[in-house]
């Protein structure tokens, strides 16, 4: 594996300069790249000096750079983990057989279906994300966001780099497509149904770094063990970024918590007027939000019962959450899975019946248990925040069968313990469920900019430190000066 | 699973001692479709109630469907036609958001022994052809509109329309995952309508049948997979409005708005274990032999083509032409042993012709006589495809003349008594001689005398009648004994077609009652027999680590490399 050249058009450490073909093909995708960035990436804030990371490294130490960069500047690079000459597959039918350099012609179609569909969800976040800028709370929860919307761009150069170099053709359509789709268009949306849904305030971002991209993070996760290499390879280094992702999302959601658990014991109360007359948000309102954005990222894994999870198991072309520490049977032909699945019960309430599912066609729900399993500890260190502050409110995670759209699950009311329920009792009871209308005005109505470095905005506690050892009021973003008042990008000062 | 053999347990799909299937309903009865209409536009939705399989043992998940779906389907298609002359255009789609047709449920066909699922996609692919035929015949464009995934056998019903309109939403897409997937060939009929029907190039049908995830959006438009792909922002917009395009002027035979349809009442046939019992057609069974008997006219035609209407139900040629269809398939699916068919006629062949000439002279103007004509077509083909040994007998007392003549013909023999004490005659009328055609798009006299014209020519010039020695002599039947040998002929006839292989006796009907030019319909059911029958009961399908067997199973299959 080659060094990392920093001074390439490309940064990458996959000596890109050798492989001319290759080379050409990138480098004409970047300009489509920024052009997309320009069009779809955060609105304004382009020739703003932002306090970023980049890649400049694969080693465990010091693989990241900080530096003040405008976003168009920022150096996206290629980068995978270094390889390991003798590595097997890990799983399925050829387990133990050497890892494939090349894509099998006779997984191709699937293997690309599985990196489209994982790169299509990079640059839709960037989408759904990119009027949050203009209500950010703080300078430093800003620098977090467009942290986070650089990192998902160079996510799909990571995804791209795998779709021109193995996919011929096929795979280079796949990129300029990836650069077409637009989150939320109705002619030409993200292929998955939750990154169609706008981002329109922060709650939902720091609930959907939280929950959606914890999604990404364990289908990552899955690829990672995957026996065609450069896939392992690419993701292993994505999964470094992605914990930063992670932790914007459960930090913010805890310093909202922090705020309200603040609130509620200045005031002495548990009022969630009382709490949203003093500007912060009701632990109410945020537990449905959380039941709004678990259940649609449950819903990201697929099938509970599934040809395709089975088939992409046996193949080699994913495995589960750390394959080779977990399991010892990486075959997996025999051995069943208890599931509970829903079935007509005369009225319209399901009538839940334990079945037995063979392991490989629940691939989808072994790594949904473990997802729901790390969104737990999540929910656990939240709770924490209110112990420590003293308050018996706790938060907790709906059921997996809560609110689905996709899988067995859908087309059933469950309420959020799991129980089976009628349509109209889900109906009834939804407005203490998921967000209501009025929830959402609330939210939005909190949503008004601070930008000034040493401020946070009300409803949200600052966090206990900075980025890289630095306070959380230093100025995290430079504004350009120049900029401001002729209207690039719509100043935060500019739209009231 | 059981595969092939007829030794094999019967599945709870073929058994003949399950549930009979019945072939009848009407649309409120349906469990999978809603038909509306809009004036001149009427509407086909598919929405498969999944827990209303034919069979336990599988759910009918994603708009998938069974025999019993298509039951409906048919049904839907014979009664726009008589029931709605109004209709110029119909669309076909599906009321579940994200999906169109899965296709033929995966399951059901594991579960299904040989015998059903080649007659399961034979009678799949005659009802395609009857949407087909709607289309030629009574000018009702038709138009698949695929907001949703289409694979397989759903492909297949959307081929089956004049267009195809495609939901262009970056998801959206046709395929054939078939090959990839199931180890079978893909949609209902194999791959005749792809390159045959839409002429879609050889080498990207290659590709496309390959291609498990199936082509989307402008390259399906390209490829000619499609029609058109429309943003999916205005497609609901489109096909509406595409269809209302359609749908102005008037139909062939007065099909127009205002024009009142012909309700068709419920047959009420009696079902036992030994046969089935029409108003004009019965099937009765002893052993592995069925006899159905088609009876004549027991009253004049009607006065003109206005009574003809008033009593629709009643009308002798309609009437038959539902309940042979109808016995035909209780045969195929019900009666799965019975393996020799003998074709008997009774009643006054004077009656026959006067109702034939009744239907001929209205045929033309007539939209309801012509549908008429084409429901007894379609009876005749059903026939001709079905794979049982079929051997008419003409006996005194017997109307083998005109419109029933074509059951002699159709026949695999026809064997007729020549007994001057007993008079008994064939007769042929303009029936004969083109309103019928087979599947080859000839008539059964020019497929019988494909090599011999002027015994064709002699045959359309001389209507009979036709005593014994002059049928024979004419080429009109194939043996009339006298009476001295005549009962030991047709019974040793008979015990001997009983007693050979079922399965070859198949093979040799199909390939030597379809002489002739090649036409799509032969093609697809030719292909069908030949090439999806013999996938199904190979190992590499059907074996225990065949594809079909493990398909939803956590195994992959392991093929036999060989190529035949």
């Amino acid at each position: 594996m080659g060094n990392v050249d920093l001074q390439a058009r490309i940064p990458n450490n996959v000596d890109l300069k050798e492989d001319r073909r290759l080379q050409r093909a990138l480098e004409s995708w970047q300009p489509d790249y920024l052009q997309w960035w320009m069009e779809m990436g955060p609105e304004g804030f382009q020739a703003d000096q932002i306090y970023l990371r980049t890649a400049v490294d694969v080693g465990r130490e010091g693989w990241a750079h900080f530096d003040y960069v405008k976003m168009p500047e920022y150096r996206w690079g290629i980068f995978l983990e270094p390889s390991s000459p003798d590595r097997a597959i890990p799983c399925g039918d050829f387990a133990g057989q050497p890892a494939w350099q090349q894509v099998p012609g006779e997984w191709r179609n699937s293997l690309r279906r599985i990196i489209v569909t994982q790169a299509d969800t990079e640059p839709a976040s960037v989408e759904q994300q990119r009027l949050l800028g203009h209500t950010a709370p703080s300078l430093y929860d800003l620098r977090n966001l467009f942290q986070v919307n650089v990192e998902e761009g160079r996510h799909l150069w990571a995804m791209v780099y795998l779709l021109h170099s193995y996919f011929g053709r096929d795979g280079r359509e796949e990129a300029e497509d990836l650069l077409r789709r637009r989150s939320g268009n109705a002619d030409s949306p993200r292929i998955l149904g939750t990154f169609n849904e706008p981002v329109e305030d922060w709650l939902s971002f720091f609930m959907f770094t939280t929950f959606t991209d914890r999604d990404g993070k364990f289908q990552l996760l899955a690829l990672a063990e995957s026996g065609f290499d450069p896939l392992a390879r690419t993701t292993r280094f994505m999964l470094t970024e992605e914990a930063h992702h992670m932790f914007v999302g459960e930090t913010g959601v805890g310093r909202i918590i922090q705020r309200a658990a603040d609130v509620m014991n200045e005031l002495k109360t548990d009022d969630p007027e009382a709490i949203r007359n003093h500007g912060a948000i009701d632990l109410p309102t945020i537990q449905r939000y959380i039941n709004r954005w678990f259940s649609s990222s449950v819903n990201l894994f697929g099938g509970e019962i599934s040809n395709n999870a089975a088939t992409y198991f046996a193949a080699g072309l994913k495995g589960r959450y750390k394959e080779e520490d977990r399991f010892e049977d990486h075959v997996v032909v025999e051995g069943i899975y208890e599931m509970p699945v829903p079935h007509q019960n005369g009225a319209d309430v399901a009538r839940l019946a334990t079945e037995e599912i063979p392991l490989r066609n629940a691939m989808n729900e072994i790594l949904r248990d473990d997802y729901i399993g790390d969104c737990e500890f999540v929910v656990d260190r939240w709770n924490r925040i209110l112990e420590k502050a003293d308050r018996p409110e706790r938060l907790s995670l709906p059921n997996r069968r809560f609110n689905r759209e996709m899988g067995i699950y859908r087309g059933w009311s469950f309420d959020p313990e799991g129980n089976p329920i009628s349509a109209i009792e889900f109906e009834r009871r939804s407005a203490d469920w998921l967000p209501t209308a009025s929830d959402k005005s609330y939210v939005k109505s909190l949503m008004t900019p601070v930008l000034e470095p040493g401020k946070m905005a009300a409803w949200i506690a600052p966090p206990r430190k900075g980025i890289d050892g630095k306070d959380w009021e230093w100025e995290y973003v430079r504004f350009d000066k120049a900029s401001v008042g002729i209207g690039l990008g719509a100043k935060p000062s500019l739209i009231g | 699973m059981s595969t092939d053999t007829a030794s094999a347990p019967a599945s709870p799909a073929s058994s003949a001692a399950a549930t009979p299937i019945r072939f009848e309903t009407n649309p409120d009865a349906y469990r999978h479709w809603r038909l509306s209409f809009d004036g001149p536009v009427a509407r086909l939705s598919m929405k498969v109630d999944e827990t209303a399989g034919l069979r336990p043992g599988y759910v009918l998940k994603l708009n998938s469907y069974d025999l019993g779906v298509d039951i409906e389907l048919a049904d839907a298609v014979r009664r726009l036609r008589f029931e709605h002359p109004e209709v110029r255009v119909l669309v076909l789609d599906s009321a579940i958001p994200g999906i169109f047709c899965a296709g033929a449920n995966i399951n059901m066909l594991g579960q299904s022994a040989h015998g059903f699922k080649v007659n399961f996609c034979k009678f799949t692919n005659e009802t395609r052809l009857y949407l087909e035929d709607m289309s030629a015949e009574c000018g009702v464009h038709t138009v698949a509109s695929l907001a949703g995934t289409c694979a397989g056998g759903g492909y297949e019903l959307a081929l089956a329309c004049d267009e195809i309109l495609l939901q262009d939403d970056g998801n959206t897409a046709v395929s054939l995952p078939e090959v990839p997937l199931l180890g079978v060939l893909p949609g209902t009929g194999g791959l005749t309508r792809v390159v045959d029907k839409r002429k879609v190039r050889r080498d990207l049908a290659d590709l496309f049948s390959t291609l498990a995830e199936g082509i989307k959006g402008k390259r399906a438009e390209r490829w000619n997979l499609v029609d058109k792909a429309i943003p999916s922002s205005r497609f609901l917009a489109a096909v509406e409005e595409h269809a209302k395009s359609l749908a102005g002027g008037e139909g062939p035979r007065g099909r127009k708005t205002g024009e009142a349809g012909v309700v068709l009442a419920p047959l009420g046939g009696t079902y036992t274990s030994t046969g089935v019992k029409h108003k004009y057609v019965t099937l009765e069974i002893e052993d592995r032999v069925a006899t159905i008997v088609v009876r004549g006219p027991d009253a004049p035609p009607p006065a003109d083509a206005a009574a003809a209407r008033a009593d629709a139900n009643g009308l002798w040629l309609l009437r038959v032409a539902r309940e042979l269809d109808d016995v035909l398939l209780d045969l195929r699916f019900n009666r799965v042993e019975v393996g020799t068919l003998v074709v008997r006629t009774e009643g006054d062949a004077a009656q026959v012709l006067a109702h034939d000439a009744f239907v001929l002279q209205h045929a033309d103007q007539d939209w309801f006589i012509f549908e008429t004509l084409m429901a007894w077509k379609r009876a005749l083909k059903r026939l001709d495809l079905t794979a049982r040994s079929a051997f008419a007998l003409i006996e005194p007392g017997s109307c083998f003349a005109g419109s029933l003549y074509e059951l002699a013909v159709s026949a695999d023999r026809a064997y007729m008594l020549d007994d001057p004490d007993r008079p008994n005659s064939v007769q042929l009328d303009a029936m004969n001689r083109g309103p019928l055609p087979m599947s080859n798009g000839l008539t059964r006299l020019a497929t019988r005398f494909l090599g011999d014209e002027e015994a064709l020519a002699a045959a359309y010039a001389n209507d009979g009648p036709y005593d014994g020695p002059a049928a024979e002599e004419a080429g009109l039947v194939t043996l009339a004994p006298d009476d001295i040998d005549y009962e030991d002929e047709v019974r040793i006839a008979i015990e001997e077609r009983a007693s050979l292989s079922p399965d070859a006796l198949t093979g040799m009907e199909a390939n030597l009652r379809f002489a002739g030019p090649e036409t799509l319909e032969t093609k697809i059911f030719g292909r069908l027999s030949a090439w999806q029958n013999w996938i199904f009961i190979r190992p590499n399908a059907t074996g225990t680590s065949g594809a079909l067997t493990l398909y939803g199973r956590p195994e992959r299959p392991v093929f036999d490399w060989r190529r035949t």
